[in-house]
């Protein structure tokens, strides 16, 4: 991603430091860095989230919009996503430099979200008029600054954007001549919601040395040859497997990755659940008040 | 199994109460003079017969010279410093070493001692050599020698004390954190060794005695460091970062304040992670700072 350096010796002190189960910074093998989340950060945009992994720095918009659906899919909504690499979190990103990556977190969040149970849940509520119209959600996302563990970041960040993305309300009125009429409702705060419990949330998991490490800094993905990523909904299921990068994988640390994928998922998406929630109560009882802690 | 995550709102940011706030805090555009007596000095730009600041930071005024010493900005040396450096690409007769400055410093071949110690002139088998001496990604300690025309530093590692650094982590804070003192090399007692470098680069390793270690760092001992060593140093890590984060000056007493502080409240390392925790240290750290200075 960026082209750190490192020495050998900072690599092996860094192996040896997974290895013993104390990274550099303290934290044992399967701890995530302190995460700092806000949603509703945008005005402008149906939902919105903004969050922060360490240096990892990401924001997330969500737009609704009416399309006419998928001819194979025809009673389902979209989803779209789009990454945009701001090159003040690399130079290389400069231009066109960040676009394989975009192009790469894209199509991992686009797998990630297409499994049957994640689209029948929440896509199915989107759909306003089978084979009509449907709407479909532009999710923005805007990478601000890189500090390791990208995907993971991004996939919580859009899950807390969806979760806060409120779509209109909208009526079907007529429908003369064999073309609906569509009314949209007229209370502003007449909205729709989305269920975001099968929305699966990404786990990397890097092999450094022996060991697998999840989260890894950007110290430590230069240490590490081979990763995998999964994405794990609330229940456990996976429903994206990836390896990464140019190293190889035996078939039992894959099963071993696998296992501490799944548990630190599970775990991963119950904090975000609560913190949504939480989130949740004090958008109602601040009402308009709230003050959105934004980027000061 | 840790995740800690938590929404902006619900992170409590303590007022620090002895901190305050510098005087003459300027942004860039501001205003800092309409008196013509006065000279233009780094930091601002004269407009219209005013004064105005070009950088954020702090008004500083020498007679009639008035300056803007920014808050945060790159590295820019002075002779005597001690910095640590990346080395960055190997090339005719000098290495380019990144050492967080405008333009990549060098150290020339000539300024360097090669392994063993003696002290010869360097031939050209030498400068065949010179990336198994150093290659690109090797982290060295060395002195700034003289300042170039440009602004380019020219350092040197002739002395045991400097060369290359062998394991341990680097932390990077703002270079205006590091105080200017007689020694960058602490043995903390801890039994950590910190080189503060000047251009905000903060080497921390495990102490190695001294006798095995006077070959200049060309060899390098990579054996696992103890886990007991290994937590000393995670820890100084943290402690170096949330002082950073709070703006505190780096030298050695305040990074031992700190390090005991949070010892003193039985935090596990990566409790130091936690934004909470990170502000209880600093401030522990300043209050005794101030009641013992």
């Amino acid at each position: 991603m960026t082209d750190l350096l490192l020495s050998e010796a900072e690599k092996m002190f860094i192996i040896h430091g997974v290895q013993d189960n104390l990274r550099v910074d303290g934290r044992s093998c399967d701890d995530y860095r302190h995460i700092e989340l806000e949603t509703d950060v945008v005005s402008s945009a149906n939902g919105s989230a903004r969050l922060k992994l360490s240096q990892t720095d990401v924001l997330v918009g969500v737009k609704a919009d009416l399309t006419t659906p998928p001819t194979d899919n025809p009673d389902v909504g979209t989803l779209e996503f789009f990454v945009d690499c701001s090159a003040n979190a690399a130079p290389t990103f400069e231009g066109r430099g960040g676009e394989d990556l975009a192009r790469d977190i894209s199509s991992t969040l686009a797998r990630a979200y297409s499994s049957d149970r994640c689209s029948s849940s929440m896509l199915k509520a989107l759909c306003v008029v089978p084979s009509e119209q449907c709407w479909v959600l532009y999710i923005d996302i805007l990478i601000l600054e890189c500090g390791g563990s990208l995907y993971d970041a991004v996939s919580i960040a859009v899950k807390a954007a969806l979760s806060s993305t409120k779509v209109p309300v909208v009526k079907v009125t007529s429908s003369d001549g064999g073309k609906p009429e569509l009314e949209l409702s007229d209370d502003p705060y007449d909205s729709l919601r989305i269920n975001v419990k099968h929305a699966p949330c990404n786990v990397t998991l890097s092999k450094i040395g022996h060991s697998h490490v999840v989260d890894a800094s950007l110290e430590e993905e230069v240490c590490s040859l081979a990763s995998l990523m999964m994405a794990v909904t609330e229940e456990g299921t996976v429903t994206m497997l990836k390896k990464s990068a140019c190293g190889s994988l035996h078939p039992e640390s894959i099963y071993e990755m696998l296992e501490t994928g799944k548990n630190v998922g599970l775990n991963l998406n119950k904090q975000l659940t609560r913190q949504l929630l939480d989130e949740e109560c004090l958008h109602t009882q601040m009402g308009t008040n709230r003050e959105p802690k934004g980027f000061l | 199994m840790a995740v800690d995550l938590r929404l902006s709102c619900r992170i409590k940011q303590k007022p620090t109460t002895i901190y305050k706030e510098p005087d003459h805090l300027v942004t860039p555009g501001d205003v800092i003079t309409t008196d013509t007596g006065f000279m233009r000095g780094h930091g601002t730009y004269m407009e219209d017969d005013k004064l105005y600041a070009s950088v954020a930071g702090t008004v500083e005024r020498v007679n009639k010279l008035i300056c803007v010493q920014p808050l945060k900005s790159r590295y820019s040396g002075e002779v005597g410093d001690v910095v640590v450096g990346r080395i960055a690409e190997v090339g005719q007769k000098r290495w380019k070493v990144d050492t967080n400055s405008r333009l990549d410093s060098a150290l020339l071949l000539s300024s360097v001692n090669l392994p063993g110690g003696e002290l010869r002139r360097k031939t050209a088998e030498d400068e065949l050599m010179m990336r198994q001496y150093l290659s690109e990604g090797d982290l060295i300690s060395a002195e700034v020698q003289a300042v170039f025309h440009d602004g380019a530093l020219s350092l040197h590692t002739r002395s045991l004390k400097y060369g290359k650094l062998s394991q341990g982590t680097l932390v990077k804070v703002s270079p205006s954190l590091v105080k200017r003192r007689k020694t960058h090399f602490h043995n903390l007692p801890c039994g950590a060794s910190v080189i503060v470098g000047n251009n905000g680069y903060i080497w921390i390793s495990p102490t190695v005695n001294e006798e095995a270690d006077s070959t200049g760092g060309f060899v390098q001992d990579l054996n696992p460091v103890a886990t007991a060593d290994r937590e000393v140093v995670a820890r100084l890590h943290n402690c170096i970062l949330a002082m950073a984060r709070h703006r505190m000056m780096l030298s050695d007493t305040s990074i031992i304040y700190t390090y005991e502080a949070s010892l003193a409240i039985g935090s596990l390392v990566k409790d130091l992670l936690k934004p909470e925790m990170e502000s209880e240290v600093v401030t522990m750290a300043r209050e005794r700072l101030e009641t013992e200075s």
